[in-house]
């Protein structure tokens, strides 16, 4: 059972240790190649653009969203703007109307069907050569449109741009911590952009070309995480998708424990779903780093969180079970002299292997905020980071796992009825 | 029109050399800290070691003489210190580990050596501690931790109380002779106290009723003593023969009170 426990633990931060590695051994081979636009930057042309806004019941945070399309440094005539409401039950509508007048911007109103059918329907009114979506919870640096099309510009293999996702304002530990987070993504995402293995095309302010859709057809449900699907079908077909590092979008991120938990759970069961839907891409190396690096990261990052909890967790039982063993045999006892001694100072190699993981995901997030071009540097807010995520993580991933594992079954039950009656 | 991009494999394979100079830099660093500790308990083992030859050839120096004479160096605070760090050693570095197993071999011996020392000057000298052995066993034994637990504590209780404690399993001779002797069976935890065996699970009621004589000897925790050394049961043995007013030449013993006169 141990030697079963130890390979598990060694094969997991071997992969671990050495996807970690791969962005970094990137980063230190491809860094003179991040560029940094200056804030007078010119494009050769300004393309066509639109900007899909699907909102359900955003009434909050709307206005805001739109105010910072408006104000984007791009050509007016160049830039159109759908706001998509998906049949929002609070004012949203109402709201939408002071727009109607605005030739840059278009209203549009259907039944609630679902974030992929409001985009969808953006899609089929689409007249411009690019379109991207924005989620009405985010809003976006002036000069994100121009840094993102000067992406284009450099390259016409790119078929897709990611920016870089900021949380705005943090207010409390709980966003603080997502700040970390979303700084680390930012560095990942930019490294799998290099080596083509970007796998979502976030939500807020990924920009397309317009034959994208045109060839590969529209959003589809995909689990509610029509962002990871769409990636996941350009990298199928070898779409070229990159990252702008200096194309700033600010979302408004769950404020509280429940909202980040059920915000995850929502990705996390989209990751494993579209991981089983496009599982042909695991492991094949026709389909580069995608198949090779992302996914399988994505995979034993989910199994080596819960396996890293539960082990955590059996320990602290075993331990706790331990002393009310002891108390019950000989009572309290206050005699033990407690005293420290160097001795008994864990060092198995375990210990090792987890600072180096640890001093790995200091630096990324280190790198992550070097490249968004903000001023801080180490904090302990990175410390914070670490202990919550690897608190409450591994219930998002259970969770997730549970459920997806659980509609698995559903579905295929369903199936063999369908069967049984056929038959 | 979309071609796939060629793998750049050879980041693939520097990656991996990278990786594995990183897991085995933390299986040196590992291995390293490992070794210092088994060389910090082999010295200790030396140490004890040194200590019981040189208190074994004082007693047989000394043996026409009286026991007021005999100063020992035996720690017995240091065998039980011992005791738990090779314990920790066994959950930490593997019970399979043939370094913590020659570890574990040696201090059986010292404590057996100890015991035998302990015995005859005791015998000689008149007084009567509890000695007692206690055999486990490290696998599938639940009263083993549990009786572990309740011979901490009265050795804590009881100073008088001297254990030993043996790895029923260990491949020892000396160990397997003792264990003849005292016919210990495989029903462990086992004790052999004061040369009578107990098998099963021993509470501290138990052992406190079968041997009244440690109530005598108890720790009194309301008397400030002095800190206390496995020196103190011997000094304990020997003021019972000669009280302290007499004894001026035992250099160590003004500093202890003796419990037993309070």
């Amino acid at each position: 059972m141990d030697s079963i426990y130890s390979v598990i633990f060694y094969v997991f931060a071997f992969i671990s240790v050495y996807v970690q590695m791969f962005f970094l051994v990137t980063f230190l081979q491809k860094r003179k190649q991040i560029v940094y636009s200056p804030d007078d930057l010119k494009l050769d042309n300004y393309p066509t653009v639109t900007i899909m806004v699907p909102c359900y019941n955003e009434e909050k945070t709307l206005e805001k969203t739109i105010k910072s399309l408006l104000s984007l440094d791009y050509p007016r005539e160049k830039l159109k703007i759908f706001i998509i409401d998906d049949g929002s039950r609070d004012n949203t509508w109402n709201l939408m109307q002071q727009y109607n007048n605005n030739p840059n911007i278009r209203i549009f109103h259907k039944e609630n069907g679902g974030k992929h059918t409001a985009l969808n329907l953006g899609l089929k009114n689409l007249e411009s050569e690019f379109v991207g979506c924005l989620d009405a919870d985010s809003f976006v640096h002036p000069q994100a449109l121009k840094r993102i099309m000067k992406t284009f510009e450099s390259n016409d293999k790119i078929m897709a741009v990611a920016p870089s996702i900021l949380v705005f304002n943090p207010k409390n530990i709980i966003q603080t911590v997502q700040r970390v987070e979303y700084e680390m993504a930012n560095y990942v995402k930019k490294m799998l952009g290099f080596i083509g293995g970007i796998h979502v095309t976030p939500g807020p302010f990924s920009i397309f070309r317009k034959k994208v859709f045109d060839e590969l057809g529209p959003y589809r449900k995909a689990h509610n995480t029509e962002d990871q699907e769409i990636g996941l079908r350009m990298q199928e077909h070898w779409y070229k998708i990159d990252a702008c590092p200096d194309a700033y979008v600010y979302t408004n991120s769950p404020d509280s424990i429940m909202k980040l938990h059920r915000q995850r759970i929502r990705w996390i069961y989209g990751f494993i779903r579209n991981l089983i839907d496009y599982r042909r891409l695991l492991f094949k190396k026709k389909y580069g780093a995608v198949g090779l690096l992302t996914l399988p990261s994505g995979i034993v990052s989910i199994i080596g969180v819960i396996f890293l909890f539960l082990t955590i967790t059996y320990n602290f039982f075993k331990f706790i079970i331990d002393k009310i063993i002891q108390l019950y045999t000989v009572g309290l006892n206050f005699n033990h002299i407690f005293s420290f001694d160097w001795f008994f100072f864990d060092t198995k190699i375990a210990l090792f292997l987890s600072i180096v993981l640890y001093i790995l995901v200091i630096v990324s997030v280190m790198i992550g905020r070097n490249m968004t071009r903000e001023k801080r540097t180490f904090s302990f807010t990175i410390i914070y980071f670490i202990i919550i995520y690897a608190v409450v993580a591994p219930f998002w991933m259970l969770i997730a796992i549970y459920n997806a594992i659980r509609s698995k079954e559903s579905s295929w039950t369903l199936e063999v009825e369908r069967r049984a009656r056929n038959n | 029109m979309h071609q796939p991009e060629p793998n750049n494999w050879r980041n693939y394979i520097i990656v991996f050399f990278v990786t594995c100079v990183v897991f085995l830099s933390a299986l040196w660093a590992s291995n390293y800290f490992t070794n210092k500790k088994i060389d910090q308990l082999r010295g200790v083992e030396d140490k004890i070691s040194i200590d019981l030859l040189s208190s074994e050839t004082q007693f047989s120096l000394l043996q026409e003489m009286s026991c007021k004479d005999i100063s020992s160096t035996i720690l017995s605070s240091e065998l039980n210190n011992l005791a738990e760090k090779i314990s920790y050693s066994e959950s930490n570095i593997g019970t399979e580990n043939t370094d913590v197993i020659s570890l574990k071999k040696y201090y059986s011996l010292l404590e057996i050596k100890d015991y035998l020392l302990m015995k005859k000057i005791t015998e000689r000298c008149g007084d009567k501690p509890i000695f007692v052995l206690y055999f486990y066993k490290n696998n599938d034994c639940s009263d083993c931790t549990k009786q572990g637990y309740v011979l901490t504590s009265l050795r804590e209780k009881y100073p008088n109380l001297r254990v030993y404690s043996f790895d029923y399993n260990l491949d020892l001779s000396a160990l397997k002779a003792m264990v003849s002797i005292y016919k210990v069976p495989d029903n462990l935890p086992a004790l052999v106290i004061n040369g009578k065996v107990y098998s099963g699970f021993q509470s501290i009621e138990e052992v406190e009723k079968t041997f009244p004589q440690l109530k005598a000897t108890e720790k009194k925790p309301a008397v400030k003593t002095p800190s206390k050394t496995g020196l103190d049961v011997l000094t304990q043995v020997k003021d019972l023969i000669n009280p302290p007013s007499t004894n001026t030449d035992v250099p160590v013993a003004p500093t202890v009170v003796p419990t037993v006169k309070n």
